[in-house]
């Protein structure tokens, strides 16, 4: 918190101060994207910092989308998505797939899955 | 929650969990939000994204002097459907000139409902050109407002000059199975529209 106080940029970058300024991901990651984190994983992000910390006890127990990480945590969907890819790439949480794009039959049987979750509720 | 194909010492991607999104556009105070929540199982949740006032319309915000930073809120829904499949239903931003937004909300989603509100109809053209002219499925959805005029479909479809491919129906956005159906309609018409293209040989659309 004292580092973004301390920020000589002053208040309209302060929100990016968490990601040391950086406003693009390494690695873009859809709102719905879903991540987890294990016991380990969260274990280990202790020592990544408050922020992140604070996005793998978000998803130890239950998946979460980016869209939830960044509505819980309360950080601005940039940010959270920047931390994000970062922790992805640390291993500190689990990237799976969002809707997979590609292909007529995976796509059909994507929709398929949702229409019958849809009708079952 | 169990992850099943889960790996817990590695960040690699997953693929145990599976995502989908279905977007509910519409103008300012239509109900999106109300949708959402009447079948969400969590209560929609808010998340916010920063962006330069000064830019808004413009291509290139760095280059506006005076930059202030606005935010921009998007209100979403969660549905588990499986152990490894969850449903996200995304409200775009209702006001206009953050629809520059839109496009991110669209991206990769099922499709979309627009709905309608019968007392401000005219609001509606403006997410009605937005989705005419992206590849996205949509549906539109008229929601009915207690005292509000009572429309025929025809009479709206008319109205809005809805094309015929366009699914239009009614709703009450604070039912949940007036809602679930509004969603079927969107992932029932989203399934004809990849067959029929499949069929065509055109590529699958990505929104």
């Amino acid at each position: 918190m004292d580092q973004r106080r301390a920020d000589p940029r002053g208040a309209l970058v302060r929100p990016y101060a968490v990601t040391r300024g950086r406003t693009e991901p390494r690695q873009d990651i859809a709102l719905e994207a879903v991540l987890t984190a294990s016991p380990t994983q969260v274990a280990e992000s202790r020592f990544a910092g408050h922020d992140k910390h604070r996005i793998a006890t978000v998803c130890e127990g239950r998946a979460q989308s980016l869209a939830e990480i960044a509505a819980y945590t309360r950080m601005p969907l940039g940010v959270a998505r920047v931390l994000v890819a970062d922790m992805v790439a640390e291993s500190l949480l689990t990237l799976h797939t969002a809707a997979p794009a590609e292909g007529f039959e995976e796509r059909m049987e994507l929709l398929g899955r949702v229409l019958s979750g849809l009708r079952r509720l | 929650m169990d992850f099943a194909g889960y790996d817990p010492a590695g960040g690699r991607p997953g693929r145990g969990i599976v995502s989908a999104k279905i977007v509910v556009a519409g103008g300012f105070g239509v109900g999106k939000t109300t949708l959402v929540g009447a079948i969400s199982e969590i209560t929609p949740l808010t998340t916010e994204a920063l962006m330069t006032a000064a830019g808004v319309g413009i291509d290139d915000p760095s280059k506006v002097p005076g930059k202030e930073t606005t935010t921009v809120a998007m209100d979403f829904g969660r549905i588990t459907m499986a152990q490894d499949l969850i449903l996200y239903l995304f409200g775009t931003p209702g006001q206009t000139r953050f629809w520059f937004m839109w496009d991110e909300i669209i991206r990769g989603a099922v499709g979309a409902a627009v709905l309608v509100d019968t007392r401000r109809i005219t609001d509606a053209f403006a997410p009605l050109d937005y989705f005419e002219n992206r590849k996205l499925p949509y549906v539109v959805a008229l929601n009915r407002f207690d005292g509000a005029p009572q429309y025929e479909l025809d009479e709206v479809r008319e109205a809005l000059a809805i094309s015929p491919q366009v699914p239009l129906v009614m709703t009450d956005a604070r039912h949940r199975d007036s809602v679930k159906q509004v969603l079927v309609t969107v992932v029932e018409h989203a399934m004809l529209r990849l067959q029929s293209e499949h069929g065509r040989g055109f590529p699958t659309p990505v929104g």
